[in-house]
């Protein structure tokens, strides 16, 4: 048993599962799942300035911060006590691919050959980890939220603006990854 | 005089609450109780369990994400897929039984409103998505699972979501 719990876990466990934290959210107190508000409270409490889309009861989304803080602590938890360290087994097509970029260490879920403090002062690790961070705070706000709140809470209760939010998330991702992200990866 | 003031700032912060409200899909909070700051830690218990699974379904990889946006690997669209159709079936038997709060409050369910932002602010987080291989959940579990940097990572997407308040008047929605 604990030998499986340490294997990854296939899609069809893993995706009901997170597909179960809507109801239990929403069971434990009328909270709809979404992690991008969390950055909105963020800025709420740390640098409202005067921008009235900061002004607003922070205290009552309080719930929405101690989640995320759960979500680095379950992270910390499963990589530290419920993981068996075997690297990542991804598609042979994308190893090859990857190892053109000088991408080979599969150990970490984040290739340690980009995401790493030294890189972070080298413009490929600048763009892919600044700008792209960026892009996730910015893009998610602007969208009325990411893939947790649209792709998984919208879609659940059937809303087709989520609908037209998960369709651009995956547009802009599969075009960034394809046709962009090559050039950047060859800095 | 003094009614007028109270009312006047009544009528601005329900404006804010709608602000809140209709243009988010995420982080609605329905809830009209009042409870001590230590309620709020079952919320953190329910990350846990969300981040112990968003490890290991390992969606929050680098490498699935680039595999789902190539369409090498079938597993990304299976985590979400079916993540979808449990969150639907649960909601839909939310509403049939009318199932209420373990407070005993309705639970309330929320219309999006259309805006251009999805589309727009849609696209550029793709881009974001793709290059960092993170949305903002995985941002936090990465940091959790000890890859570090991604704190500024992090601090880079409150930025970004800070420069959106900023701007927000003269976008297009």
């Amino acid at each position: 048993m604990i030998e499986w719990i340490k294997n990854p876990w296939p899609w069809y466990i893993g995706g009901p599962l997170i597909g179960l934290s809507v109801p239990l959210l929403l069971i434990f107190g009328n909270k709809r799942l979404g992690v991008s508000s969390s950055l909105r409270h963020i800025c709420a409490i740390c640098f409202p300035g005067n921008i009235q889309f900061f002004k607003y009861d922070w205290k009552r989304e309080m719930w929405n911060l101690f989640f995320v803080f759960g979500i680095a602590a379950g992270a910390f938890l499963a990589v530290t006590l419920l993981s068996n360290h075997q690297p990542i087994n991804v598609n042979p097509k994308l190893v090859s691919e990857l190892k053109d970029y000088g991408i080979n260490d599969y150990s970490k879920l984040a290739p340690p050959d980009i995401f790493n403090w030294s890189s972070l002062f080298t413009v490929k690790g600048f763009v892919l980890m600044v700008v792209g961070g960026f892009l996730i705070g910015f893009g998610t706000r602007y969208a009325g939220g990411c893939t947790s709140g649209h792709s998984i809470m919208g879609l659940s209760n059937l809303q087709w603006p989520s609908l037209v939010a998960t369709i651009c998330f995956m547009i802009g991702g599969i075009v960034m990854a394809n046709f962009i992200l090559p050039s950047i990866l060859r800095i | 005089m003094e009614t007028i003031v109270v009312k006047n700032s009544f009528v601005e912060k329900l404006n804010t609450d709608f602000e809140v409200r209709s243009l988010d899909s995420v982080c609605i909070n329905t809830s009209v109780l009042k409870h001590p700051w230590w309620y709020n830690i079952k919320y953190m218990v329910a990350g846990l369990l969300f981040g112990i699974v968003l490890v290991k379904t390992e969606v929050i990889s680098w490498f699935r994400i680039q595999e789902m946006f190539r369409f090498q690997s079938f597993h990304m669209y299976g985590v979400i897929g079916s993540a979808v159709l449990t969150a639907m079936m649960s909601v839909w038997l939310i509403k049939k039984f009318r199932i209420k709060t373990i407070y005993g409050e309705p639970i309330q369910l929320y219309k999006i409103r259309f805006s251009k932002g999805q589309v727009y602010g849609g696209l550029l987080f793709g881009f974001g998505w793709a290059m960092t291989g993170a949305c903002p959940g995985p941002l936090f579990a990465l940091i959790g699972s000890g890859t570090t940097v991604i704190i500024v990572t992090l601090l880079s997407a409150i930025a970004g979501t800070w420069v959106y308040g900023f701007f927000r008047e003269k976008l297009p929605h």
